[in-house]
């Protein structure tokens, strides 16, 4: 890992409230290039909120985001433009149940990007290739199972080319069968050089894949390293008592 | 004479029925073309008011609330009696057949964007973010993934309002429109007999029940299995 490369996403300082709520309360944080930065917590520590704030589906309250030095929050900056370089996956995977596998992926190609149909779904198939499910691509969402929605979902993520993936949860709604299939993908991903940040409870995924384990609560970053230290010898008692709770 | 010929005598005089055969087919004319121009004014406008709404600027929202609401209450009847005798005192004549049109479209837009913003709402908000987190901006999402998904809901009461809202061109007959009713009474007054008047609800009949076909047509094609 080089600490040399400037980070591809820095948060700085960034505060979120709901009303009187303070669900965020000043988060720093990097990501280098190529880091998979695993967040991890109780419901309710403000992990998915800090995902969104990212893109600004949750418009923060205070503070700074940078993706490759562009200030996300900047007036002058087209959040549009931004947010095609910035891949998101949801819990709910939230494919668009009228059209095909395919078009899911090649929809923001062809009417954000301006690609050609047949452009689109070159693209497309390429990015579904990816996750392992070209022979799926005329199928609509009802047709898939769980999983494979949810790599239909990163495929129409990844058709964009982002610089970064910030998963939310993106395992917590499939049956335990189906877990591996994503995680399998979110792997390659991450062999491939993909730059991530995951908000999910995958401790197993998190010890083996991730490069930085976060550990959030009450809306701050409580404590932070490799998984292999955060998990064997946490310093902080909340990490202590989240981790044991999640093992027992 | 016997009570069967006294039947056919009452409704299906054979006369009547070729003396009055070209105002009836006259009057569905009229009764198409006032449909047609109250449907796709009615429910363009409806769409248009639903799509403001989704803006959700409150002060706007209101306004069209309290449009629709009124428009809803208010029977169409009232609604046309008012523009086509009120208005002239203002001093605009509108001629009876743009009353009509403007009447029933503004009714059929009240209900339609009733309809249009049920469906917009019943779309999940995790289709707006996982538009929006590909680029697309509010109006895109609209248009290309809210949409498509809002309208297939909104077709089985879309056609229900429609049908219901088209068969109140009839009451265009009682400020001088010669739609199909018009024609029907006017032969019924001449003749003093329910000949023409069982034409015109034939007619009625022999144009609305293809567009109810239509809707059930409609409701399935646009089906689709939910996730």
């Amino acid at each position: 890992m080089t600490t040399e490369r400037p980070p591809i996403l820095e948060i700085r300082g960034l505060r979120k409230s709901f009303g009187h709520t303070e669900v965020l309360c000043g988060i720093d944080l990097a990501v280098r290039p190529q880091e998979l930065v695993f967040i991890i917590g109780p419901s309710g520590s403000g992990k998915s909120t800090l995902l969104r704030c990212c893109n600004r589906l949750e418009e923060p309250t205070g503070g700074s985001i940078c993706i490759e030095q562009i200030d996300v929050m900047a007036a002058s900056t087209d959040i549009n433009a931004m947010r095609r370089k910035i891949g998101m996956v949801f819990q709910s995977f939230n494919l668009y149940p009228h059209m095909t596998a395919l078009g899911n992926v090649t929809l923001a190609l062809r009417k954000v990007v301006g690609q050609s149909r047949a452009e689109a779904e070159r693209t497309g198939m390429a990015a579904l290739e990816r996750v392992g499910l070209s022979a799926k691509a005329r199928s609509y969402p009802a047709e898939l199972s769980g999983g494979q929605q949810q790599r239909v979902a990163i495929a129409r993520a990844l058709a964009l080319e982002p610089t970064i993936m910030l998963f939310d949860e993106p395992t917590s709604a499939l049956d335990p069968e189906l877990v591996g299939s994503v995680l399998a993908v979110m792997r390659e991903l991450k062999d491939g050089g993909m730059t991530m940040l995951v908000v999910s409870h995958e401790m197993r995924f998190a010890r083996d894949a991730a490069d930085r384990v976060i550990f959030m609560d009450h809306g701050r970053i409580v404590e932070q390293g490799p998984p292999a230290q955060l998990f064997a010898d946490a310093r902080e008692p909340r990490t202590q008592a989240f981790l044991a709770e999640l093992t027992r | 004479m016997d009570a069967w010929s006294r039947f056919l005598d009452t409704f299906f005089k054979r006369e009547l029925i070729e003396q009055y055969l070209p105002s009836i087919l006259k009057g569905m004319l009229v009764t198409v073309e006032i449909a047609l121009a109250v449907v796709i004014t009615g429910i363009a406008l409806g769409l248009a008011l639903a799509v403001v709404r989704a803006w959700r600027l409150l002060p706007v929202n209101a306004l069209i609330v309290v449009f629709v609401d009124a428009f809803r209450a208010l029977p169409p009847l009232v609604l046309v009696l008012l523009v086509f005798f009120g208005l002239p005192n203002v001093g605009i004549n509108l001629p009876s057949f743009a009353v009509l049109w403007v009447v029933l479209s503004l009714v059929l837009a009240a209900f339609a964007e009733e309809i249009f913003w049920a469906g917009i709402l019943s779309v999940p908000k995790g289709q707006w973010e996982a538009a929006r987190s590909t680029g697309f901006g509010w109006l895109a999402t609209l248009i290309y993934i809210v949409l498509p998904q809002a309208v297939r809901l909104t077709v089985p009461p879309l056609t229900n309002r429609t049908v219901a809202i088209t068969k109140n061109t009839a009451l265009g007959t009682v400020i001088g429109v010669p739609e199909i009713l018009n024609q029907a009474t006017t032969g019924q007054s001449f003749s003093g007999n329910a000949t023409p008047l069982m034409m015109g609800a034939i007619a009625y009949v022999v144009l609305f029940i293809p567009v109810v076909a239509l809707g059930r047509f409609l409701e399935t094609r646009f089906a689709w299995r939910r996730a």
